[in-house]
């Protein structure tokens, strides 16, 4: 059997590859899939402590999370349409005109 | 046996999440972070959460990433050049943060050890199990996600309506 610590490990990568890909990107586009990245490292975290512990209240969050982030990718990719039809660009160094 | 999996799997994701922040090109992103979120997929079937999984790929590769790269088609974004400049803050950011990371999961987790038997008895019943809890002490949640939905529904068609005039 694999230890948990490698599965907790290899999400932890993951959340971190995913929060530098935000940090350091700057297409909106491509931030938002790092932060579906985070998201799913964290739902990995999840069901593996669910599983050390032997309850289904993890993966009843994952359930949520998971809803949670299909509206998200929704309204998300609205606002990410009508930002690029307003600016003509994808860039997110461009949208600041709440910018003092 | 299942070491040669976990790590196979593993690095699978770890390929494809980096390739998700360092690919020039949305679509390459996209397809990779597709790659990540299946080879998860097969770790959580290794860890016997087979409904999860299932939902992984139907919700997470299938439906969300068809709405990714449905949007990507549609606005066309331009090839972000990537320096190696980029590169060097790259690591510089991600070495300390993963190190940060394993060591404070290592040293501060009190976690049972877990049995085999009890692993076996867990896998059994999984979907079960799952449905019992969703649809009885998470009653209330399950149904105040649809009005969420809802409201994302709604919410999405408002924003990309153009005005009138």
């Amino acid at each position: 059997m694999v230890p948990i610590e490698y599965y907790l490990v290899l999400s932890a990568l993951l959340f971190v590859i995913g929060s530098a890909g935000v940090i350091l990107r700057r297409n909106i586009i491509t931030m938002f899939m790092c932060i579906e990245l985070m998201l799913n490292a964290v739902n990995l975290t999840f069901i593996t402590l669910s599983k050390v512990w032997g309850q289904v209240d993890g993966q009843i969050i994952v359930f949520f999370v998971m809803t949670v982030t299909a509206a998200e990718a929704a309204v998300g990719l609205a606002l990410i349409v009508v930002l690029s039809r307003r600016n003509n660009t994808l860039d997110a160094d461009q949208a600041n005109s709440m910018k003092w | 046996m299942p070491h040669l999996i976990f790590f196979g799997l593993a690095v699978i994701a770890l390929v494809g999440a980096f390739l998700v922040v360092l690919a020039p090109r949305a679509v390459y992103s996209a397809l990779a972070l597709i790659v990540c979120f299946i080879a998860t997929a097969g770790l959580l079937l290794q860890l016997g959460a087979q409904f999860m999984a299932f939902l992984q790929i139907i919700i997470y590769a299938g439906a969300i990433m068809v709405l990714f790269l449905f949007v990507i088609m549609l606005l066309d974004p331009k090839t972000e050049n990537f320096s190696s400049n980029r590169l060097i803050k790259f690591s510089v950011l991600i070495v300390p943060l993963g190190i940060l990371m394993t060591l404070l999961l290592m040293k501060n987790f009190p976690l049972p050890s877990i049995t085999a038997t009890n692993w076996n008895s867990i896998m059994a019943d999984d979907v079960r199990s799952i449905g019992n809890s969703l649809f009885r002490d998470y009653l209330l949640p399950f149904e105040v996600t649809s009005i969420l939905i809802l409201v994302a529904i709604i919410g999405a068609v408002v924003l990309t309506k153009r005005p009138k005039h």
